[in-house]
């Protein structure tokens, strides 16, 4: 029998997690320098933003949330839907998606990141953010979904971390991680997952000067679109790790990942069905918003290209999803997992909050495409976003391959 | 009565223009706890010249921005906010206001009637609000929106309010809007800091120094009552009212919500919002609720009136009517 190496402290944990992120080939310090680019683009941007005030976007008064909160409103998404990936693992312990569970919980984790970025640069004051902390400020709890959003978040980013990081530090020592230890902050995660998702919804949803918003099946779809999304995003990710480093995925991950989307993309597509039907059967004053976004209204028509788009995508996604020519081949899976991600992307972000506020209250119709600063930040939070998870992703690996072939032994 | 006291204290001020206490221990403490909540923040957004203090006009704004919610001040901590306001304006604009914290008076309740017979669409009430109200002249912010609408029509959507002829057009009516001050207002349900709400006498106001600028409150309001600062706004020296309220027409900054506050620098004084008092048809109505023989009541008990979008329940303190 090998002797175990001994376990090593926290400091020698976080050494090793910046020296294995730090090496690597010229590939991928060049990956590192287009993230370092972006990010610094965005800073620079975000710079323009605070010096001129929010006036720097194509946000007003009408349109009052833009890019910044459709991103965020989409990657909630991407966030609760590491819950596909926990659900099966941890509790009805599939051993194939054990073994990729902790890259959906890095997604979830990059994801939240982003989200919770998204919220920052949107605000008008900033350096008063803390006017809304509970004991120093004014926490307007639980009157507010804004306040609620922000609990659910911040604990979903709590959680994915916890477990994670304990389970990752175990291996990390060559031992076991105790099963009572996490499990009951498993259980937590699963019901916080759809929380995060359901109250972002509610956030929209709870508005009745909105009547695009104000509908009761935004709930259940903003779930069925993340929960297609989500996996569709980790698809990608586990192909690329495929693909870039020796950790091995099996068919068997992306089949089952495959047929969560197909199911999930089809239950968001039959409901997108009786959006529509609803909005177009007896047209009324409240259907403006949704006339405004399919077919444009009053000139105004700068969503149609892009929501006739996203369904067309996510169609076709889910369509060569469901119907899987490839056999599970990575080469077909990636691009129909690009198409639906983006398809979901367009229709759950700019798709879903533009209309909201167009026309306004008053019935003004205005068009809206983010200005140059908005996309700059936004690019910067995502490479953010990306560059997280990169640096969680490929420690944890490392960690886990090693722990895999000690216990094999 | 308040501001008279407040221009007592303007005269110390001349006297002794720091005689504000020097910054104690225990506030710099507490600044510094907070100021380590926010942690690198406050660095990143360049108020690095605020952090040192080292002017007068940075150590007013260092504690402006640890002060409290409005609404939690004692009377002290409001006439010491106002002092340092009326300081602040000196030195950053070289006027001198006079700002006043007057709460609301006991058994008032504001409401506002608008008459659609007698309105002819001049707009004198959208100037008079603007100039009264120091309303952002470079992105052109109006309270008011008065809508042309042909006979036949009942909601604003299908009218027109960026006319530029002649008024009042043939087989035209008008229809003014602005906030309406909802009992049940889904702004201030809505905003996550409680910089939003609702005075005892039925006015829903912003505090301006505690709104974070997430604009949740626009998305809820039905009526697009509410403005947002989008540019750092801008009034003419020569053009600002420098009667202000701490609630109402002070200077706001950029990143603020803003919004009509029923004229509360006004009305509190016991006179009319600048838009009653400039309209030249007499189609505005504003009073107490509670006192039986205002106007306002007299207009609902003997005018056929209604409410824009009642169906939402919001409870609006503002009537239409038709003679």
């Amino acid at each position: 029998m090998i002797k175990k190496p001994p376990g090593k402290g926290l400091m020698a944990f976080f050494a090793d997690i910046i020296r294995w992120n730090l090496s690597g080939g010229i590939v991928y310090q060049l990956y590192l320098c287009v993230l370092a680019a972006f990010m610094v683009l965005g800073v620079y941007a975000y710079f323009i933003q605070i010096n001129l005030g929010l006036s720097a976007t194509n946000m007003s008064d009408i349109v009052s949330w833009g890019f910044y909160i459709s991103n965020f409103t989409f990657l909630v998404g991407v966030a609760a839907a590491a819950v596909m990936i926990i659900l099966p693992a941890y509790i009805f312990k599939d051993k194939d998606l054990h073994k990729v569970v902790i890259i959906g919980e890095v997604v979830a984790i990059g994801a939240l990141v982003m989200c919770l970025m998204f919220v920052f640069v949107d605000l008008g004051s900033p350096l008063k953010a803390w006017h809304m902390m509970p004991i120093i400020g004014i926490f307007n709890w639980p009157s507010s979904l804004l306040t609620w959003d922000v609990i659910v978040l911040n604990g979903y980013l709590a959680l994915n971390l916890m477990v994670p990081a304990y389970i990752v530090y175990c291996h990390y020592n060559h031992r076991k991680p105790d099963e009572r230890k996490y499990r009951p902050l498993i259980f937590i995660s699963i019901f916080w997952a759809f929380a995060i998702h359901l109250v972002t919804a509610f956030l929209y949803e709870g508005l009745p000067a909105r009547p695009f918003w104000n509908n009761p099946l935004m709930g259940p779809r903003f779930l069925a679109s993340a929960f297609a999304a989500g996996p569709a995003l980790i698809i990608m990710v586990l192909v690329i790790i495929n693909f870039t480093t020796t950790f091995k995925i099996e068919a068997q991950v992306f089949n089952k990942l495959r047929r969560i989307i197909v199911v999930s993309a089809i239950i968001n597509l039959i409901m997108l069905f009786s959006e529509i039907f609803k909005e177009f059967y007896l047209p009324t004053h409240h259907s403006l918003p949704a006339v405004f976004l399919y077919f444009g209204l009053d000139g105004h028509n700068s969503l149609v290209p892009w929501i006739w788009t996203a369904i067309s995508m996510n169609l076709l996604g889910t369509l060569t999803l469901a119907v899987n020519p490839g056999r599970n081949n990575p080469k077909v899976l990636f691009p129909a997992c690009i198409l639906l991600f983006l398809g979901v992307w367009i229709e759950k972000g700019i798709g879903l909050i533009v209309p909201g506020l167009v026309p306004s209250p008053l019935g003004e119709v205005v068009d809206y495409a983010p200005s140059w600063v908005e996309v700059s930040v936004t690019l910067g939070i995502l490479a953010l976003g990306v560059f997280v998870v990169t640096m969680l992703i490929r420690p944890a690996l490392i960690i886990e391959e090693r722990f895999g072939v000690e216990q094999g032994t | 009565m308040n501001s008279r006291k407040n221009k007592d204290c303007r005269k110390q001020k001349k006297n002794t223009p720091l005689q504000d206490k020097p910054f104690g221990r225990r506030e710099f403490l507490k600044g510094a706890v907070k100021a380590a909540a926010l942690g690198s923040a406050a660095m990143v957004s360049g108020c690095g010249t605020g952090l040192l203090g080292s002017s007068e006009e940075d150590s007013l704004r260092w504690k402006e921005y640890f002060k409290k919610h409005y609404r939690l001040m004692t009377q002290e901590e409001k006439d010491e906010t106002v002092r340092r306001l009326e300081r602040l304006a000196r030195l950053r604009r070289g006027v001198d206001i006079q700002m006043s914290s007057k709460g609301p008076i006991e058994r008032i309740l504001f409401g506002y009637a608008f008459n659609l017979t007698r309105c002819e669409g001049f707009m004198e009430c959208v100037a008079a609000c603007v100039k009264e109200n120091n309303l952002d002249r470079k992105s052109n912010t109006q309270y008011i929106r008065i809508f042309e609408m042909e006979h036949g029509e009942m909601s604003p959507a299908s009218g027109n309010s960026k006319y530029f002829h002649e008024v009042p057009v043939e087989d035209h009516f008008y229809m003014g809007v602005q906030c309406f001050h909802c009992e049940k207002a889904p702004c201030v349900k809505a905003c996550p800091t409680q910089a939003t709400y609702r005075e005892p006498d039925g006015i829903v106001v912003v505090d301006y120094d505690w709104c974070i600028g997430c604009r949740y409150c626009i998305a809820a309001c039905p009526y697009y009552g509410r403005r947002f600062n989008w540019n750092e706004p801008y009034v003419p020296v020569n053009e600002i009212t420098k009667k202000q309220h701490y609630l109402g027409n002070r200077m706001r900054t950029k990143g603020q919500m803003e919004k009509c506050t029923f004229c509360v620098q006004r009305t509190r004084e016991g006179r009319l919002p600048a838009c009653v008092e400039a309209c030249p048809t007499g189609a505005r109505v504003f009073g107490n609720l509670l006192d039986p023989k205002s106007e306002i009541r007299y207009v609902l008990k003997n005018k056929k009136v209604f409410r824009f979008k009642e169906e939402l329940g919001t409870d609006a303190k503002y009537w239409y009517f038709i003679d």
